[in-house]
């Protein structure tokens, strides 16, 4: 599949009949797509296969640069064949849709949990984080006009995007994080998993939250939840994968767009993942990703007066306290880090109500 | 059209007779089921702005009152409020309805007379409002497992409470019944200008019976009110007021565990399209802004209308404009009252003065001001452009702003170009138009072929800058439960 179209652009009104091809388009795409060739079992022993010699690997080799061990990008060619050299990934930026490089032309080095380097990661700038602000408010009305139904298949074709490459995620947030396969390939499912319970959402948000008013005269009184808008995520360090989709997937499933900055320790699943969301139907722009330190990029996104959220699970206290400071210029809704997560019980709501709003519509009856 | 606003009937003053209050020469604080001076003995007057005259001398709490008031708060919700059950604390907020209800016409003539408001208003809406909000809100005292908000609800605390003078005690009842009947207890902080329906209202818990310490009313100015909302005792904190001090706040409770809701301001778009009912879009547009002086945070200030019906609406708006009556604010016939203080006063002149140094043309109905007190005719600015200060800015006054557009997408575009985003109206006849139009409003009430309707069943706030979380209905009791994980 190729990447979606660039920005969409403000939508005009999509009629009926544009939902309906739109929802149409989506199926055939679920149809037609690279399906997963096999069920989780086989997933797991691929993982396993390519997990084991890591653990060994680290044990044995530590801060070597990684050889075999550089098994990231998940590339089954990477078993001791006739002495190829594998084709390694260049890690970019996820802005509107495409990959760009940093504009600051700047990288920082990433390494595993036994100190080998794993790749390059951009240092995403300023400049970037603005972009990407641009980029996902000019998402915003496309995506948050769609229907729900329609938002709610793009994200669980999320999830079958995520599922046929499972091995590959195990891999790298076994090398990442140092846990063992049997982990990874738990936290990989869970993360699956998530975008299908956020997928069943968007068309039942409005049910459960709004609410026909009783109110005191003849007038019809309707709310509604609405998103926020433009949402800033600082993604959690510790959980590079299953914390990332699980703080991205219940902003985007209500009709916001994001901003993600993944954690600077482990930043490389967080583009492995943009890599299934642009194969997903998810329209450019709806989520991007930044890599580099958060420290850097944070602030700016925190004191952007066009950012309505902001979620800081990925900040620690301090850090917290200072961008809800400087959100609180713009009255930016803020998630407060919540300390400890157990990210894989089950998500509830809480994820999504920060950032939606309630729209309260008044008609009077019978004038 | 340049007839004159020839009154057809000649109006015989209606005074509402002041009779009914016993205005008292001070009043003190209200803590821990007492009224008690504040401790450093400090007070400030309070007027009447529709004739400056002096009405009382009223406390102002320090950081002592402020720490005397949060402790006992605390042990009313560690203790006897803590404890009972929703069913019980629901009986008292329905007693203290219907004593709303039976002070009613005290309670509206001493909000005239503090506020400036017309007495046609407080009696026919501030008041009645607040008694429905009370007895609105008992019923979900014991009903809180089916608000729907989350699982296991229970309450935050001690809720650190601050609220304006535009609606004095309305604006009282929308923080305290919602915290209460969620098992809340609070400090309150009425404002400044307007402090004496909030301390009558301390009066009526002590009628109720309701435990000490469970309302607790500080009266002061901005010190009293940062002091509270800053007090590390208080486990959430809600405002209602300016968007400047609701930054101010947010910056303050950045970083600790405190809950934080905020109404704040707004810069209202009324839109009326082409095939609206023009005479209803003319009483919808007059009262969207002249209501309440147009100190209504979800004013309509902003009229968006269609170039093609402009000149006839905004011809049908100047006659009606002409009819209104300005002037003694307990007069039953009065429709527009006093500005509240001469520093609102001032600032909706500044505000003027810029429209007509930025060329807007003003326009007002001939209309002689009292001498003495606070007054400012309703003004009407045309050839007003989005760059303007007038159609930016929020006034809090009796002032519309006038912009026209050609197409709905314009007025959308037009309508959503403010950081504010708390009310919006539409006017057309055409259904699936109306709800295109409020699909895409940003804003957290839209009303449409009406304005300025408030209800305690209905949910009211805003989206960005004018504040987040909702007071009213189901969704206002969120703001004081906390869930289960």
């Amino acid at each position: 599949m190729s990447t979606p179209p660039d920005n969409p652009g403000p939508s005009s009104a999509a009629s009926g009949e544009e939902e309906r091809e739109r929802a149409a388009a989506s199926d055939a795409a679920a149809g037609s797509g690279p399906r997963v060739p096999s069920g989780r079992p086989e997933v797991h022993a691929e993982a396993a296969e390519l997990a084991e010699p890591l653990d060994g690997a680290e044990a044995a080799r530590p801060g070597e640069p990684a050889g075999p061990a550089r098994s990231g990008a998940g590339v089954p060619a990477e078993a001791p064949a006739a002495g190829r050299i594998p084709v390694r990934k260049t890690y970019k930026l996820y802005m509107g849709g495409a990959f760009p490089r940093s504009e600051s032309g700047r990288c920082y080095p990433v390494t595993g949990s036994g100190g080998a380097h794993l790749a390059n990661a951009a240092l995403a700038s300023r400049k970037d984080a603005r972009d990407a602000v641009v980029a996902a408010r000019s998402a915003f009305s496309g995506w948050s006009g769609r229907t729900a139904y329609n938002r709610g298949q793009i994200l669980y074709r999320v999830a079958e995007m995520m599922e046929g490459r499972s091995a590959q995620f195990a891999a790298e947030i076994a090398e990442t994080d140092g846990i063992g396969a049997e982990r990874a390939d738990e936290l990989v499912a869970a993360a699956v998993d998530r975008w299908v319970y956020y997928a069943g959402w968007p068309d039942k948000i409005g049910q459960v939250l709004g609410a026909a008013n009783a109110v005191s005269g003849p007038y019809f009184n309707l709310s509604q939840p609405e998103p926020s808008g433009v949402v800033a995520i600082l993604a959690p360090p510790a959980a590079p994968l299953l914390g990332l989709v699980s703080v991205v997937a219940p902003v985007i499933a209500t009709g916001n767009t994001a901003v993600v900055v993944a954690g600077e320790r482990a930043p490389l699943p967080a583009l492995t993942l943009a890599e299934a969301l642009a194969t997903s139907d998810l329209p450019g722009g709806v989520v991007n990703i930044l890599t580099g330190t958060t420290g850097e990029i944070a602030p700016h996104l925190a004191s952007h007066a066009d950012v309505n959220g902001l979620d800081l699970t990925g900040a620690d206290p301090e850090t917290a306290a200072e961008l809800e400071r400087s959100a609180a210029q713009t009255l930016k809704r803020v998630l407060r880090p919540g300390g400890r997560e157990d990210w894989l019980a089950d998500p509830g709501i809480s994820r999504m109500t920060p950032f939606l709003e309630t729209k309260t519509v008044w008609h009077p009856i019978g004038v | 059209m340049e007839e004159q606003a020839d009154p057809i009937f000649e109006y015989a003053p209606a005074p509402e007779s002041r009779a009914v209050v016993r205005l008292r020469s001070s009043y003190e604080l209200f803590i821990d089921g007492e009224f008690t001076p504040a401790e450093s003995g400090e007070r400030m007057a309070t007027l009447n702005p529709a004739d400056e005259e002096h009405l009382a001398q009223v406390s102002v709490a320090g950081e002592p009152d402020v720490d005397r008031a949060v402790a006992a708060a605390r042990r009313a919700f560690e203790g006897a409020w803590g404890a009972m059950p929703g069913a019980e604390r629901g009986k008292y907020l329905f007693r203290i309805a219907r004593i709303l209800q039976e002070r009613a016409r005290e309670l509206a003539v001493l909000e005239t007379l503090d506020n400036g408001k017309p007495i046609k208003e407080t009696r026919d809406v501030d008041i009645p409002m607040v008694a429905a909000y009370f007895f609105y809100h008992a019923g979900w005292a014991d009903k809180l497992d089916y608000a729907g908000m989350g699982p296991a609800p229970r309450p935050v605390g001690v809720a650190a409470q601050v609220i304006p003078w535009n609606f004095p005690l309305l604006m009282l009842a929308w923080k305290i019944a919602p915290a209460l009947a969620a098992g809340n207890t609070v400090v309150l902080k009425p404002a400044e200008t307007t402090p004496l329906s909030a301390l009558v209202f301390a009066e009526i818990c002590q009628e109720t019976g309701l435990p000490p310490g469970v309302v607790n009313i500080l009266t002061g100015a901005g010190a009293t009110g940062r002091s509270l909302v800053g007090h590390p005792g208080a486990d959430k904190v809600a405002f209602t007021g300016s968007t400047a001090v609701g930054r101010e706040i947010a910056r303050s409770v950045a970083g600790t565990d405190k809950r934080l809701t905020l109404e704040l301001g707004g810069k209202g778009a009324n839109i009326v399209y082409d095939d609206a009912a023009l005479d209803q879009a003319v009483e919808g547009v007059v009262s969207g802004i002249f209501f309440n002086q147009g100190h209504v945070c979800c004013a309509g200030s902003r009229l968006l209308v269609q170039e093609s019906v402009a000149d006839e609406l905004l011809e049908r708006l100047r006659a009606r404009i002409e009819r209104l009556r300005l002037g003694d604010p307990l007069d039953k016939n009065t429709d527009i009252g006093a500005i509240n203080s001469a520093e609102q006063l001032e600032r909706i002149r500044e505000l003027v003065r810029a429209g007509d140094e930025e060329g807007a043309e003003s326009w007002s109905p001939q209309c002689p001001l009292p001498e003495k007190g606070y007054w400012f005719a309703p003004t009407v600015f045309t050839g007003v452009t989005q760059a303007h200060r007038v159609a930016r800015e929020e006034i809090f006054g009796p002032v519309l702003s006038v912009l026209t557009f050609r197409t709905p997408d314009e007025a959308v575009a037009k309508a959503n170009n403010t950081p504010y985003g708390l009310s919006a109206g539409v006017w057309t006849e055409k259904g699936s138009r109306m709800l295109w139009t409020a699909e895409r409003l940003r804003a957290g009430v839209i009303w449409s072929n009406t304005f300025n309707k408030f209800d305690p069943a209905s949910p009211f706030g805003g989206y960005k800058e004018s504040g987040y979380g909702r007071e009213g209905g189901r969704h206002g009791l969120e703001a004081y439960l906390v869930h289960a994980a």
